[in-house]
């Protein structure tokens, strides 16, 4: 790689000197190089967490079988290689919080945010490189301490990853209540400020760092997409911080917040007047924007991966800017839903189902839309083009099925079985997660110069997506059946002992699916070093940062950044040869811009 | 042997992806200069999409066809019916969207792989399309909004009433416990303050000032008599917990420092349930599988299982804690008389504390 980059420093403009190692691989400010460690780190994290969801379901396919390695792998909390139920809840939080925060909300944006905003609306930098250095640097510090957590002596943080008080608050309730759920408040608080950082430098740029002619009815549908996340992050994410100070000072410092009336081990706690549903609205305000933070920008990669791949404008240009919007808007209305039976008014439950209902309207549109994208298109099927389409297939899949838990009173009776983790993960966690890889495939030869090898990428296309659904459909009928979710075995009820052959089907697949994602990492690695070299622009693409050179100097463009004269998704535009006409170039005379 | 046979097929799959991906790469043309699809990959991978779609189908309907009684029975409770209602008919719109989007998605990949020689048609906008189908689901949605609406009024508005017999669910970790308020019907007022009274056994911490409270009585089981409202006030002396019970479409998280409200009727009697085919047929199953797993245990010197007959149960439904997957209590729904000869062999608080 080094020997590419060096010729380029003499070309090279604006306010260079000359860098280091260190401050070209560590400590570097060029938004390339942060992408690169975001999704490096995202990508460890990721690893981690599907780690955890293998060895806590090999306990629900076989309860309280011992197996021999998780002696080793956990020693004195899975004795005999059996786990103890402790552990079991402090994996699925930790799993659950690393996929959505740490794989899916800092792995995600922040990878493809980081790179392709400057690169898309033609900037040469975030309009801090300093600030984003120091958003990705936290971001690490706080992945070290989540992983820090995990060692201590009573164990990481076992709360879920909604950490709800008291049973967060208390270190008698369960023991990684103690320094576990500390290291876990810091962690996240770490994250927050993280997030902040890296989303109000997002915001800054996309607004003030477009090149000439890029207006915002021109950007590409993925820098719309990360921008109203960013958005989102702001206005949630502080209240998000708030809980978890509040959370900190009941805990460490005596105070009633949360807390009220309890006796626990034997003795009355002193707290007084606080409330447990307080920290659930808290946490749901930023929980459930959350949930769009998540998808929003897979959606955003899918809209250009479409298009690209099948040659065609994404259709609705201007329909899609809109319900991102009203998805941003009402999803800060919503989070309501995740507390029907919270004990909270029933009438502020019907609010709730009315806004949560509305917001479908915007989901649906998207999803026709890209159908019709499709349509009457030349689909290049290459692995991030599956990706996309498989996203948008799982988006519906578990998007329906949020008509019924939107519906306060169809979520009286499935609320926390596992009907609602087979609606999350296929709804956000797989498509979020199919985002992330169609953005891998896609961007790959932007990032490393590199193409990544196209019929492993088919192979871990299909085994993933034969899984995901092996893994997550059947999950309805286990939650249709009554069974609650978070629990350590469902042997203790005979009502649910026909749900073990599911359990062990839905396992079989999930390992599989995890075998897939070593194929991926393999090729993700053999590439980066071994990979086809790429062509500038291999995939015909209309967007600016194909008109960057291959190789990656801090500033993105030799010379003038180009100027942009149309949107981008001219794809087999009548009048013109090729079936792309990318964004620099100008209006032919007479030709009509459409849209705008 | 399930566990050896999976594992086992586990790394056989392992093993053929691994040569899968070896033979693929074997077998590329050494002169391929790019990693992009070509025709042939597009024909290929067209032709997956458009088998994946029949997976699809054959996975939903294959899981109905063996799970399908997994399924909860009908609701053994008053507004039950009008729940299961609410889901069908929800279900079969998802069903219809999901089986009509799903076959557009994929045939469109399969139909429109590329190909060198075509191009694609350049549409990028369509108002009267995009106003259809916002505007369909907007009036499915309304629909269905105020549908639900109107249900979860009906459900949620508990009013106090002579006919109602007022029960309150306590929880702790990890088990449940269930308070009547006596002759009075008034429960008196309790707090986890007096927890400690009388050794101990004030068990969910009764006011012994509040009158009230002294005919009250605490049970380890829940017996409900069929046909009459029960209103339920949760309470929980510790963590976040949840009163779930399922078999009546019922469920409230139980809060501490807070009095949390449900209220249903039982429509039929722990008796007739367990005639009902649909619980007939899935005891059968769980008792042969039971059966299956006692063997087992035999085998290697542990006692069977208990055969399995049905009871209604409550379960906690809020992560509380390392026995959360343990926390629960039967229920019993019962005969008037049955069930006021059931609460006259309870002890009182009164007597209780003697
Ligand atoms: C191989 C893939 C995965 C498998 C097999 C898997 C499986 C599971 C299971 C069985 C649970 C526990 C359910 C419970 O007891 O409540 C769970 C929880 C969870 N998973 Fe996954 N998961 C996978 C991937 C993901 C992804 C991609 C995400 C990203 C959003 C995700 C997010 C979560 C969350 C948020 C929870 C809830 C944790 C909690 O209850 O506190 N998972 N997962
Ligand atoms: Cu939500
Ligand atoms: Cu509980």
């Amino acid at each position: 790689m080094s020997n590419e980059l060096d010729h380029t420093h003499d070309e090279d403009h604006g306010h260079h000197h000359k860098e280091t190692f260190i401050t070209k691989y560590i400590f570097s400010q060029d938004h390339k190089m942060i992408a690169k460690q975001y999704l490096i780190t995202g990508l460890f994290m990721g690893f981690i967490g599907i780690a955890m969801s293998l060895i806590f379901r090999l306990q629900l396919a076989w309860p309280e079988k011992p197996f021999g390695f998780l002696e080793l792998l956990l020693g004195k909390w899975a004795p005999d290689g059996v786990m103890d139920p402790n552990v079991y809840l402090a994996l699925i939080t930790i799993h659950g919080t690393i996929m959505v925060f740490f794989v899916l909300t800092a792995g995600l944006s922040g990878t493809f945010s980081n790179l392709l905003i400057p690169l898309q609306i033609g900037a040469r930098d975030m309009a801090s490189g300093l600030l984003n250095m120091f958003s990705y640097w936290l971001f690490f510090i706080s992945s070290l301490i989540m992983t820090i957590s995990l060692f201590v002596e009573a164990g990481p943080a076992a709360a879920g990853w909604t950490v709800y008080p008291p049973l967060s608050a208390l270190p008698q309730a369960q023991p990684g209540s103690g320094a576990g759920m500390t290291l876990w408040l810091v962690s996240m608080a770490v994250f927050i400020a993280s997030s902040l950082l890296a989303a109000l430098n997002y915001v800054v740029t996309v607004i003030n760092l477009r090149t000439k002619g890029m207006t915002m009815s021109r950007l590409p549908l993925t820098i719309w997409a990360f921008f109203v996340t960013a958005i989102i992050g702001i206005v949630s994410f502080p209240v998000l911080l708030s809980a978890a100070l509040l959370l900190i000072m009941d805990r460490s410092f005596g105070t009633s917040f949360f807390l009220s009336d309890i006796f626990i081990q034997g003795e009355v706690l002193h707290y007084q007047g606080g409330s447990p549903v307080l920290f659930e609205h808290l946490f749901w305000f930023l929980g459930h924007p959350e949930v769009y933070i998540v998808i929003l920008p897979a959606l955003g990669i899918t809209s250009e991966v479409l298009a690209t791949n099948a040659r065609k404008p994404i259709f609705g240009y201007r329909a899609m800017v809109a319900s991102i919007l009203a998805i941003a808007f009402l999803s800060t209305i919503v989070w309501g839903h995740h507390m029907f039976i919270s004990g909270m008014n029933p009438f502020l439950g019907s609010v709730f189902t009315f806004t949560t209902l509305l917001i479908a309207i915007p989901s649906a549109v998207k999803a026709f839309n890209y159908i019709t994208t499709l349509w009457k298109g030349n689909l290049q099927l290459n692995p991030a083009m599956l990706f996309s389409i498989a996203l948008v297939s799982t988006f519906i899949s578990g998007g329906l099925t949020g008509v019924i838990l939107g519906d306060s009173t169809l979520d009286i009776n499935v609320h926390d079985t596992y009907f609602v983790v087979a609606h999350f993960h296929l709804v956000m966690g797989i498509s979020a997660l199919y985002g992330l890889f169609a953005g891998v495939y896609h961007w790959f030869p932007k990032m490393f110069k590199r193409m990544m090898n196209k019929n492993l990428g088919y192979i871990h296309f299909w085994v993933t997506a034969i899984c995901a659904y092996g893994v997550f459909f059947p999950m309805h009928f286990i939650g249709m059946a009554g069974l609650p979710r978070r629990y350590y075995t469902n042997t203790a009820f005979p009502i649910f002992d026909d749900l073990a052959d599911i359990n062990v089907i839905i396992t079989i697949f999930a390992l599989i699916a995890g075998a897939a994602q070593l194929v991926f990492l393999y090729n993700f690695i053999h590439s980066i070093f071994y990979g086809k070299k790429t062509v500038q622009n291999p995939w015909n693409s209309n967007t600016l940062e194909w008109t960057a050179p291959i190789e990656h100097f801090h500033g993105n463009w030799h010379g003038e950044i180009p100027h942009v004269h149309r949107w981008a998704y001219d794809y087999s535009k009548p009048g013109y040869d090729k079936d792309f006409v990318p964004q620099n170039i100008p209006l032919k005379k007479g030709e009509e811009e459409l849209q705008h | 042997m399930t566990l050896l046979l999976s594992l086992i097929l586990l790394i056989l799959v392992t093993i053929s992806i691994w040569q899968l991906t070896k033979i693929l790469e074997l077998s590329q043309p050494k002169k391929e200069e790019t990693q992009v699809a070509n025709d042939q990959d597009n024909q290929t991978q067209g032709v997956l999409l458009f088998a994946f779609l029949i997976f699809i189908y054959i996975l939903t309907i294959f899981s109905f066809w063996r799970w399908g009684d997994v399924l909860l029975p009908e609701a053994s409770s008053d507004h039950g019916a009008l729940y299961d209602n609410l889901m069908w008919l929800t279900f079969a719109i998802i069903f219809f969207v999901q089986t009509i989007t799903q076959a557009l998605l994929h045939y469109f990949g399969y139909k429109y792989r590329g190909k060198k020689s075509r191009k694609a048609y350049f549409l990028a906008d369509n108002d009267r399309l995009e106003a259809v189908w916002t505007i369909i689901p907007t009036i499915v949605l309304a629909g269905l909004i105020l549908y639900g609406l109107y249900t979860w009024t009906d459900i949620m508005t508990i009013e106090e009433n002579e006919d109602a017999i007022v029960v309150e669910l306590y929880a702790q970790q990890f088990n449940w416990k269930a308070r009547y308020a006596g002759k009075d019907n008034v429960l008196g007022d309790a707090n986890v303050r007096f927890l400690q009274d009388f050794e101990g056994k004030n068990l969910v911490g009764i006011d012994i000032t509040d009158p009230n409270g002294l005919d009250d009585i605490v049970t380890q089981e829940l017996h409900l008599p069929v046909g009459k409202e029960i209103i339920f006030k949760m309470r929980s002396q510790d963590v976040l917990h949840s009163a779930y019970m399922p078999h009546f479409r019922a469920q409230m998280n139980c809060v501490p420092g807070m009095i949390t409200e449900f209220a249903f009727t039982p429509i039929k009697t722990t008796e007739e349930i367990r005639m009902d085919p649909d619980v007939i047929s899935k005891v059968r199953k769980i008792n042969e599988i039971r059966k299956r797993n006692s063997e087992e245990l035999i085998l290697n010197g542990e006692e069977p299982l208990d055969p399995y007959v049905f009871d209604y149960v409550l379960i906690c439904n809020k992560i509380c804690g390392v026995s959360h997957y343990n926390m629960q209590m039967k229920i019993v729904v019962e005969t008037q008389e049955d069930f006021n000869s059931w609460l006259s062999n309870q002890q009182t608080f009164s007597q209780f504390i003697q």
